[in-house]
């Protein structure tokens, strides 16, 4: 559907330097995938965004678009394919000059529809982002959520294949984040539209992607299903990432404050679809005779399944303890499961 | 010799008929070509949707060479021009000429200043959804500047009141001429008074017409 082969797009910067916004980045995104474009601000990711509709013009390197290269097309026929992909922005960039029906209908207006023809349309999407009875009225009037509908009613309106989302949900408080999602995962689900969304909140990602691209200094630096990348993160900056959602690890400080609660020592379970990490630790706690006491925990849903890890603190006679962890500490090299804190 | 008020009131309405019609005639012209030259600057500059350097420059170079030329300079520097173009130096035809000309750098200032002030992610938006250069310009930029551009346009109109006004002395028709030649000229306080009065209701009225369509643009 959505290819990237080797892209690159510097800016001139400062005298005669450049700034590498994306650097050498290849992705293939397919038909109906929600995929996820996650980094930080700065990671080149509302760039590498904006190369997908040839918004940027990549440096080098090339978009394919169901197969059409998009730096083969002329100016008017590259107006075409914008046509079929639609964006949704941060800010909402609503037309302010025009009600909500005329934001809707402006990209129909655009496509050739007549204006009887473009408003018929506009009030179906309309109803479909539930903001039918809000057609009469002006962006000020709404607030923030609806704007965010009606970027997005105004982006479906072309029946585009593809929706790109500009950290579409930044903006928002995190009900209405939910509200904005909600309707993403109709659009796809319904629709069948594949959406490209980048994010800095890996929660988004965690809510509604089924694949994940992560961006740091201008690169991908891993990339895969979401569920896969949420179990195994090997990027520390993915791994960051995957903590800031999961809440499954103690850090920093509040990594000390716990240790201070629990003197003994800490081991951590990853809790999954796969229990059999769960199952080992019970069978090595009875074996040694260590009881336990939970100290830390945080599970969530990851693609319909379970995903996080429970730290536990070990107790009983120093001797059994110790033996408990060094097992531990064997199968952690093993299999990188279970592991001593 | 003082006037006699009699016989003086219809050269006061004529003479008030020709302020207005230069000042609405010059407001006309000069915010077509001022629109056109203000869009050029905009869309030719450095980023902007039809970028190119050389238009830009020229442009540029003109609306800041035109600009601080002070009026009564401009109309006497154009006179031999104004002879060429409207076929004579004196009367209100040839008072037109040197305000629309000064009138139009005003406006595309204005114009110019106005689309910058338009978010650029808007304009992202219309590009994304496949809008062309023109296309953006005549239903994105210029219906969200719409509200200052009135103001700005406002601006303008009030400006040329005082135009005409400078025009009238140096052989414009309208109520400046009056002003200079029976009120400076012959020392009749009385009609300098009423010209200044008609001067000032003509600027209030402008003003208060550019704000009532000003807020109903903006919806405030």
């Amino acid at each position: 559907m959505i290819e990237l082969r080797d892209v690159t797009k510097t800016f001139p910067k400062g005298k005669g330097g450049e700034f590498r916004a994306v650097d050498g980045v290849s992705l293939t995104i397919g038909r109906g995938n929600v995929f996820g474009i996650v980094g930080h601000s700065g990671a080149g990711k509302s760039t590498l965004l904006r190369l997908v509709n040839h918004l940027e013009e990549p440096t080098s390197g090339s978009v394919l678009v169901d197969g059409r290269d998009l730096g083969a097309l002329d100016a008017r026929e590259l107006r075409e394919v914008r046509r079929s992909i639609g964006m949704v922005f941060q800010q909402f960039n609503l037309f302010r000059s025009r009600t909500v029906l005329g934001n809707v209908a402006y990209p129909l207006r655009l496509a050739g529809a007549s204006r009887a023809e473009a408003r018929e349309r506009a009030e179906e999407v309309l109803r479909f982002v539930g903001l039918q009875e809000q057609a009469r009225r002006w962006p000020e009037q709404l607030s923030g959520g609806q704007r965010q509908r009606v970027g997005i009613a105004r982006a479906l309106a072309t029946s585009p294949d593809v929706l790109l989302c500009d950290e579409a949900t930044s903006a928002l408080d995190p009900q209405t984040t939910r509200e904005v999602l909600e309707l993403l995962r109709r659009v796809n689900d319904e629709l069948g539209v594949t959406i490209v969304l980048i994010t800095h909140e890996m929660d988004v990602v965690r809510s509604l992607c089924d694949h994940v691209a992560v961006m740091a200094d201008g690169r991908v630096v891993e990339t895969g299903g979401v569920h896969d990348v949420f179990a195994r993160p090997e990027h520390p900056v993915t791994e960051a990432f995957v903590r800031s959602a999961l809440h499954d690890l103690p850090e920093g400080p509040a990594l000390d404050r716990l240790r201070a609660r629990h003197p003994g020592r800490l081991v951590t379970v990853p809790v999954g679809a796969d229990a059999s990490a769960s199952d080992e630790l019970s069978r090595l706690l009875r074996e040694h005779r260590v009881d336990f006491r939970i100290a830390h925990a945080g599970v969530g849903e990851v693609q319909g399944r379970p995903l996080g890890s429970v730290t536990l603190e070990l107790r009983g006679a120093e001797g059994d303890v110790d033996a408990c962890v060094a097992r531990l500490a064997d199968r952690e090299a093993e299999r990188g499961k279970v592991g001593a804190r | 010799m003082k006037v006699d008020w009699r016989e003086f009131w219809p050269k006061v309405v004529d003479a008030t008929g020709e302020t207005v019609y230069m000042v609405l005639l010059t407001l006309a012209l000069s915010a077509v070509f001022g629109m056109v030259v203000g869009l050029a600057l905009y869309a030719t500059r450095k980023g902007g949707v039809l970028q190119n350097r050389a238009v830009f420059a020229v442009l540029n170079t003109l609306v800041n060479v035109i600009r601080p030329v002070p009026f009564i300079i401009a109309i006497v520097a154009l006179s031999p021009v104004t002879r060429g173009v409207v076929g004579t130096m004196i009367g209100t035809e040839a008072a037109v000429f040197p305000m629309v000309v000064v009138a139009t750098f005003g406006v595309a200032r204005i114009v110019e200043s106005n689309l910058l002030s338009v978010e650029p992610g808007v304009i992202e938006a219309a590009r994304s959804m496949g809008a062309s250069p023109v296309r953006i310009i005549v239903t994105v930029l210029v219906p969200e500047a719409l509200g200052p551009l009135v103001l700005g346009f406002t601006f303008m109109l009030v400006a040329l009141i005082d135009f005409s006004a400078v025009a009238g002395t140096v052989g414009g028709g309208g109520v400046g001429n009056l002003a200079m030649t029976y009120g400076y000229l012959r020392f009749d306080t009385s009609v300098m008074v009423v010209t200044v009065a008609i001067l000032v209701v003509l600027v209030q009225l402008a003003q208060l017409l550019g704000n009532v369509l000003a807020r109903k643009v903006l919806r405030r």
